[in-house]
């Protein structure tokens, strides 16, 4: 079943298109990676699935109910944590989860215990003072704790990790893998190693509308292959074997590099090599990588 | 309502802790003091000047004091309070939108009404408890040196200036949903003040203005009667609920 369901949004700021036409579907218990380039309209879209800004046109669904605009009763279900998270600086961290189990109507006796639980995973437990004083890393990890705190069927989290140094990013990541076997988790980034380190599935926003979307494995194969390196143990090899298979492109004298090929053109390539009694040092499929297919998707 | 009382406990720890309690008790306690100081300290600042003033021909005979004398001090000083307190106040609200606080609350499933109640609810505890300890010093030291009796209406008169105070903190809230900048709020506010205050030049319209409720002090002194001031009272009155209510309805509308 889909948690998140987003039907022909569109949005506008002034004369700027943002968003235009997007739909796609988020399941129940991944961890989806919504990417874009900055200003491609990630924000802007976490925050009508909050509530906070109304779509010009299309509908949001969250567990099937459609959210509305202002007073949005689907925020129940949903856990945020803003990009710049901010909090009041003259209260405690313990003092402000009170204040969220609060308004989010978690029971006292469930807050006792969850609130410690919460600082702990986050790491906040022995900075109990108030939170002015608290880095940025800190802060985001207090955001985390803050937006879990309710058990909240889906978290979304916007850029959690584009201001953090690499200490802070890595500790940010860890809890986010550590809690989606509870919890769905959308996370928006333009960081591509952190989408593979722990995306189930993906979707790239681009020009106001979703470029592609997939499985993690689904996405690499949509550029139909991946590059295949062979490794000559002499130039004079390699200049052969490139007049047989051509559109060889030479890495150096005696490496070949052959771009979306499959697993059937590689083996196609090693009866050939045997057939010609040619040696290698070394014969390799590339994976394909996020950052080619993300350059690829923008710059269409 | 759980809800609620959680805000309201959030709003009462930021005034304590930011000081703001402090300073209004300190600010108000000053006011409520100055007014029969200045009075009681009249006669002699008057003589010490005397001499001075005698060289250029003005001629002052016995000078007396009376608690009218402190009550004239304390509405000359009680607009300057009301000024300080809608200024420490003017970014209640701009402030959470410009550090985006209020984004979390709200996203946690917050009512967004019980923020404009909450916040206006600490506001009027705010602005009452420090208006009538003034008000209390005030009277407490005239009844000491002096006589209240000698006034007429003391409670009415003050409690007119009192709700024009809560009418203002309710149109600075308007207000704060309306603008995103302390300076917005301030200049909205002051706006609609000085259109009541225009207004009231023209006789026909001036019962019906709040500003008439600046007036009460003539009751004191028996200007006027008590019944002159029926209309602006139940007209404020309207308008703090129009304003609150308003405040509500667009806050619910608001992008954050």
């Amino acid at each position: 079943m889909n948690i998140l369901t987003i039907q022909d949004v569109s949005k506008r700021f002034g004369s700027r298109q943002i968003l235009d036409g997007l739909s796609f579907n988020v399941p129940e218990k991944s961890v989806f990676g919504f990417i874009g380039q900055n200003g491609a309209g990630k924000t802007t879209t976490m925050k009508m699935v909050l509530g906070l800004y109304e779509p010009d046109a299309g509908e949001i669904r969250v567990k099937d109910e459609k959210v509305t605009y202002g007073q949005n009763k689907t925020n129940r279900y949903i856990g945020y944590l803003p990009d710049v998270p901010e909090f009041y600086n003259y209260m405690t961290p313990t003092e402000y989860l009170k204040l969220c189990a609060d308004v989010t109507g978690t029971s006292a006796e469930q807050a006792k215990k969850r609130i410690p639980d919460m600082l702990d995973m986050v790491g906040l437990s022995k900075d109990n003072k108030r939170i002015q004083g608290f880095s940025r890393g800190m802060k985001q990890r207090l955001g985390i704790a803050q937006a879990l705190l309710s058990s909240p069927e889906l978290l979304i989290c916007d850029e959690p990790t584009s201001a953090l140094d690499p200490v802070g990013r890595k500790e940010i990541l860890d809890i986010l893998s550590a809690v989606k076997n509870e919890t769905t988790v959308i996370f928006s980034t333009h960081i591509l190693s952190d989408v593979e380190r722990i995306c189930d599935k993906i979707a790239f926003l681009h020009a106001g509308k979703i470029a592609l979307t997939g499985t993690l494995e689904e996405v690499k194969n949509v550029r139909g292959g991946a590059g295949l390196e062979i490794d000559f143990c002499c130039p004079e090899d390699a200049e052969r074997f490139g007049t047989i298979c051509e559109d060889a492109k030479f890495l150096s004298g005696s490496k070949l590099l052959y771009e979306k090929r499959t697993e059937q053109d590689m083996k196609a390539m090693m009866r050939i090599l045997v057939e010609q009694d040619i040696s290698i040092q070394r014969m390799e499929m590339l994976e394909p990588n996020l950052e080619d297919l993300f350059m690829e998707v923008v710059n269409q | 309502m759980r809800q609620l009382v959680a805000f309201v406990k959030k709003e009462w720890m930021e005034v304590i802790r930011n000081g703001k309690f402090t300073i209004l008790i300190i600010v108000f306690i000053l006011f409520g003091v100055m007014n029969p100081a200045i009075a009681k300290l009249t006669p002699w600042l008057m003589e010490n000047f005397s001499e001075s003033l005698e060289e250029s021909g003005i001629i002052i005979g016995e000078v007396t004091v009376d608690a009218m004398t402190s009550w004239t001090q304390y509405y000359k000083n009680v607009p300057m309070a009301m000024i300080v307190f809608l200024l420490m106040f003017s970014g209640i609200l701009v402030v959470e939108y410009q550090r985006g606080t209020l984004i979390n609350v709200i996203t946690k499933g917050m009512a967004r009404w019980k923020i404009i109640v909450g916040k206006s609810f600490i506001l009027t505890l705010l602005w009452s408890v420090n208006y009538w300890m003034c008000y209390g010093i005030t009277y407490a030291y005239n009844a000491y040196f002096w006589d209240n009796s000698i006034a007429e209406h003391v409670a009415v008169s003050a409690f007119c200036v009192y709700l024009l105070g809560i009418w203002l903190l309710s149109l600075m809230m308007l207000m704060s949903v309306l603008f995103d900048s302390a300076a917005g709020v301030t200049v909205g506010t002051g706006a609609v003040f000085f259109v009541s205050y225009m207004l009231s030049m023209v006789p026909d319209l001036q019962k019906y203005l709040p500003t008439k409720l600046m007036e009460s002090s003539g009751l004191l002194s028996r200007v006027g009667e008590v019944e002159d001031f029926y209309w602006a009272l139940g007209i404020v009155v309207v308008l703090i609920v129009i304003q609150l209510v308003g405040a509500i309805l667009l806050f619910n509308r608001k992008r954050l």
